[in-house]
């Protein structure tokens, strides 16, 4: 198999999620499962209207961390690429934050390992995100779930 | 030293950056040494449970040794994705 393809990226522009997942399959037809998952903002959060979010982000170690994410995912399955993009900077609801997309000759790989880059991501990139509401602007809770989700993966 | 702060301590120092003079052995250290800078830095780090670190852009436990650390940040628990 060639070496894998893997794209990271931090931005603040928008993405094209099929010009992304033509990174992974474009010339060539090995490729048996794409498996994409794309995260939006919400305009809720619980019970309180969100009407935009504000995405801060540690510049450097983003990128170092997702990376390392991904080339996680590289290791565990037998991937032909991944791609990981994260939005920062203002966003509004409905927007695209997160994609992963991850391409395998079979689906299971491609699922877990799409899986697996989102558990990680959320837990150990350094993203904050900070909600604008009727009663003002208030940082995102770290959720107890995110933590369970990821630890399933055992440690990197 | 570099000193970055992210989100809401970035807020309650007042400053996303700082150049700090330092001989603290661990991060544990530097807090301490930290709090004492001004009362928004004391709120920064009046509860610890919520503020994680990171030594050279890698994540780090608060009793991580600093070593020749060019570069600590202290941020609350991520919520990315």
């Amino acid at each position: 198999m060639a070496a894998p393809v893997l794209h990271v990226s931090v931005q603040e522009a928008d993405f094209d999620v099929a010009a992304e997942c033509a990174r992974l399959t474009e010339g060539r037809a090995d490729v048996g499962a794409l498996v994409t998952f794309t995260g939006l903002v919400r305009d809720r959060g619980g019970d309180v209207p969100v009407s935009a979010m504000e995405l801060e982000h540690y510049p450097g170690m983003t990128e170092k961390a997702l990376t390392e994410i991904a080339e996680q995912a590289l290791a565990r399955w037998p991937l032909q690429g991944a791609v990981v993009i994260h939005r920062y900077g203002l966003l509004l609801p409905a927007d695209r934050i997160v994609l992963v997309a991850t391409a395998s000759p079979h689906r299971q790989a491609a699922f877990e390992s799409a899986e697996f880059l989102m558990d990680w991501l959320k837990t150990r990139a350094p993203f904050w995100k900070k909600e604008t509401t009727p009663d003002g602007a208030r940082w995102v809770d770290a959720r107890e779930s995110d933590d369970a989700a990821a630890a399933r993966w055992g440690r990197g | 030293m570099r000193v970055l702060y992210f989100a809401w301590l970035r807020e309650r120092i007042g400053a996303g950056r700082e150049e700090v003079e330092t001989s603290a052995p661990t991060l544990a250290a530097l807090v301490e040494e930290l709090r004492a800078r001004s009362e928004g830095h004391a709120l920064a780090f009046d509860d610890l449970s919520a503020v994680r670190a990171a030594v050279d852009q890698e994540a780090a436990e608060l009793d991580a040794p600093l070593r020749n650390a060019r570069e600590v940040a202290f941020f609350p628990p991520v919520t990315g994705g």
